[in-house]
């Protein structure tokens, strides 16, 4: 190995390592705050690639049919519930804003010219069909289990993310597919080409993940969102919902996920089974924060993309089982440091 | 609101089961605005059932009117929007958070709501308890037990609720603390707040109280205003006996 290859493979290394630092830290957020270990984050992020392949090829992503249909159901189950009570105004109002939402996409898809579009247009529109999805699978599958032992969410997580694998076959097909970079130059360093692309995904992960640790450590939006982690009672007790905070860290989850298979697409190509393997590397990294700290969660996600690509060199055919083996000294180390604590609710 | 004779909560007929077991048994309880009225009584006879109750903690059957409306089993964040707050025994504080941030998130809904004069409260919340304003950047989860107690009192406040309810503030504090407390609950129904108390300090609560109802196995046994009970015999007999002594051993 020579210093020209070593870069290379750290190049390759920090770039998986930024998208897995972003999906860890998904993980975490979404397992704090809803007790829920989100399985089906590697299907956004298949989602966001393929449906922004599907764009630029000018082809129909099909998703705004899928958006549309979770729509109403979830807008049945909104007026069931309330002609069993009372309707509200506002309620109804949220209602009609949402199927508006659903339906202006879907006229919206099928009515721009997607691949003439440009580029941050594209991102924009996959973005759209995507985050909604978010808080919609909160409400569909997982509200009404909201009390439901850590088990029993596992399980539904699980399934939830067997049936998106299913229906991303369904949307997309079998066939792989590859985006166009961001840009198309490239960068010299000493005798090594950079590929823009890479700098774009670690650019774009530093600032989404310095952008969260703002928002969560200055917003009271964020605040309310770290106290429903520590303490679900007092936070309903403050009028703090959770699953007010259910659908928004969901509503993350997706726009984080999607958000890293939009960068990735031009690097790697994604077929629609491809984000498990993606997102449980991000959940290494997580294990390796002990799913509570965000920084080492984050380290972790980064050791873990650099252990990929190096072993990629020395032992391709092992590449996978040596990440996953990276697990077993922390979980070792974890249950040696760390006590058991009481589930309170 | 004026046809209900500015009755600000009146539960009826309220009745709370753990499984078979009836907690709570056809509990009727009036609070009219402005007052501070308080329910005592011995452990277990429901107390921390009836806050928990009517706070929508504990689903129960019967009806809760709270300012102007009528709620059946309703959520805990409903009510909360409403104006009602809890103190709960267990203060439910976010203990790896900081005194401030806790207080910042007693006022959510009203930031939520475009409300931005929580700024104002917050600082009066840290005249009203300045040990909070010393320790504002500590975690929550390092403060002593009455510095926990003021800190679930002062986020309960943030919130601006219209009826705030306690359950046993005093419990486990030292006396010194428990009488700064029942000195602020009297500043607060000054200033016009209308405060639910549960307390086992019978003797305390009686003498803040304008009204107290007196909860004995998940039943009303007596109720009327906090002065009358206070010198009812078997008040004084069954809750101020020994504690009235241990108190003005106390206060002289």
């Amino acid at each position: 190995m020579n210093l020209q290859i070593a870069t290379l493979l750290g190049q390759d290394g920090l770039t998986n390592g930024a998208i897995y630092a972003l999906l860890a830290l998904s993980i975490l957020l979404v397992f704090t705050v809803t007790r829920i270990l989100l399985i089906p984050l590697g299907e956004f992020v298949t989602f966001g690639a393929l449906t922004m392949a599907a764009i630029q090829m000018g082809k129909l992503p099909q998703l705004e049919w899928l958006l549309l249909g979770l729509t109403c159901i979830d807008c049945s189950l909104d007026l069931y519930q309330q002609a069993r009570s009372r309707f509200n105004r506002r309620k109804l109002q949220g209602v009609a804003l949402k199927l508006g939402y659903a339906a202006t996409l879907v006229i919206l898809v099928h009515t721009l010219p997607l691949a003439e579009l440009p580029m941050g247009a594209q991102i924009l529109l996959t973005l759209a069909l995507i985050v909604p999805l978010g808080p919609i699978m909160y409400r569909l599958f997982f509200q009404p289990l909201a009390d439901a032992p850590s088990l029993v969410l596992l399980i539904v997580s699980i399934a939830v993310h067997v049936s998106m694998v299913g229906t991303g076959l369904l949307l997309f097909g079998p066939e792989g597919a590859r985006t166009k970079p961001f840009s198309d130059s490239g960068f010299h360093l000493g005798s090594v080409m950079l590929k823009s692309q890479t700098l774009w995904v670690i650019l774009v992960s530093i600032f989404l993940i310095v952008t969260l640790f703002i928002a969560f450590e200055r917003t009271l939006y964020g605040k309310a969102l770290r106290a429903t982690a520590v303490n679900r009672m007092g936070a309903r007790l403050l009028g703090i919902s959770p699953v007010f905070a259910g659908k928004v860290t969901f509503a993350l989850a997706a726009f984080i996920g999607s958000a890293s298979g939009i960068l990735i697409a031009p690097i790697t190509t994604l077929y629609y089974d491809s984000g498990f393997i993606i997102s449980l590397k991000g959940f290494v990294g997580a294990i390796i924060g002990g799913l509570v700290s965000y920084p080492l969660a984050a380290i972790g996600s980064v050791a873990v993309g650099m252990v990929e690509a190096f072993s990629m060199f020395w032992a391709s055919g092992y590449k996978e089982i040596i990440v996953f083996t990276l697990i077993i000294p922390f979980l070792i180390w974890r249950s040696m440091t760390s006590h058991h604590v009481e589930d309170d609710e | 609101m004026s046809t209900q004779d500015n009755k600000l909560l009146n539960v009826s007929d309220l009745h709370v089961a753990y499984g078979k077991v009836e907690a709570l048994t056809g509990i009727d309880l009036t609070l009219k605005e402005g007052q501070l009225v308080t329910v005592i009584g011995p452990n277990g006879a429901g107390k921390t059932t009836l806050l928990s109750a009517i706070m929508g903690v504990l689903p129960s059957t019967g009806t809760i009117h709270f300012n102007g409306q009528d709620f059946f089993s309703p959520e805990v964040e409903t009510l909360v929007g409403h104006g009602l707050g809890l103190v709960s025994e267990k203060r439910e504080l976010f203990s790896t958070m900081s005194v401030q941030d806790n207080l910042l998130l007693g006022a959510f809904l009203r930031y939520r709501r475009g409300d931005t004069s929580y700024d104002t409260t917050l600082a009066e919340i840290y005249s009203l308890f300045p040990r909070l304003w010393e320790r504002r950047h500590q975690q929550a989860g390092t403060l002593s037990g009455g510095e926990r107690q003021m800190l679930a009192i002062g986020r309960a406040m943030m919130g601006k609720p219209k009826l705030l309810m306690l359950d046993e503030p005093s419990l486990g504090l030292a006396p010194l603390i428990t009488r700064e407390i029942f000195r602020i609950f009297a500043d607060l129904r000054r200033q016009g707040v209308s405060i639910l108390l549960v307390e086992q300090n019978a003797r305390a609560a009686l003498k803040v109280a304008d009204y107290a109802y007196v909860l004995e196995g998940g039943q009303v046994a007596m109720h009327g205003p906090a002065a009358d009970l206070a010198n009812d015999p078997r008040i004084i007999e069954a809750y101020l006996g020994l504690a009235s002594k241990h108190q003005e051993l106390l206060s002289s």
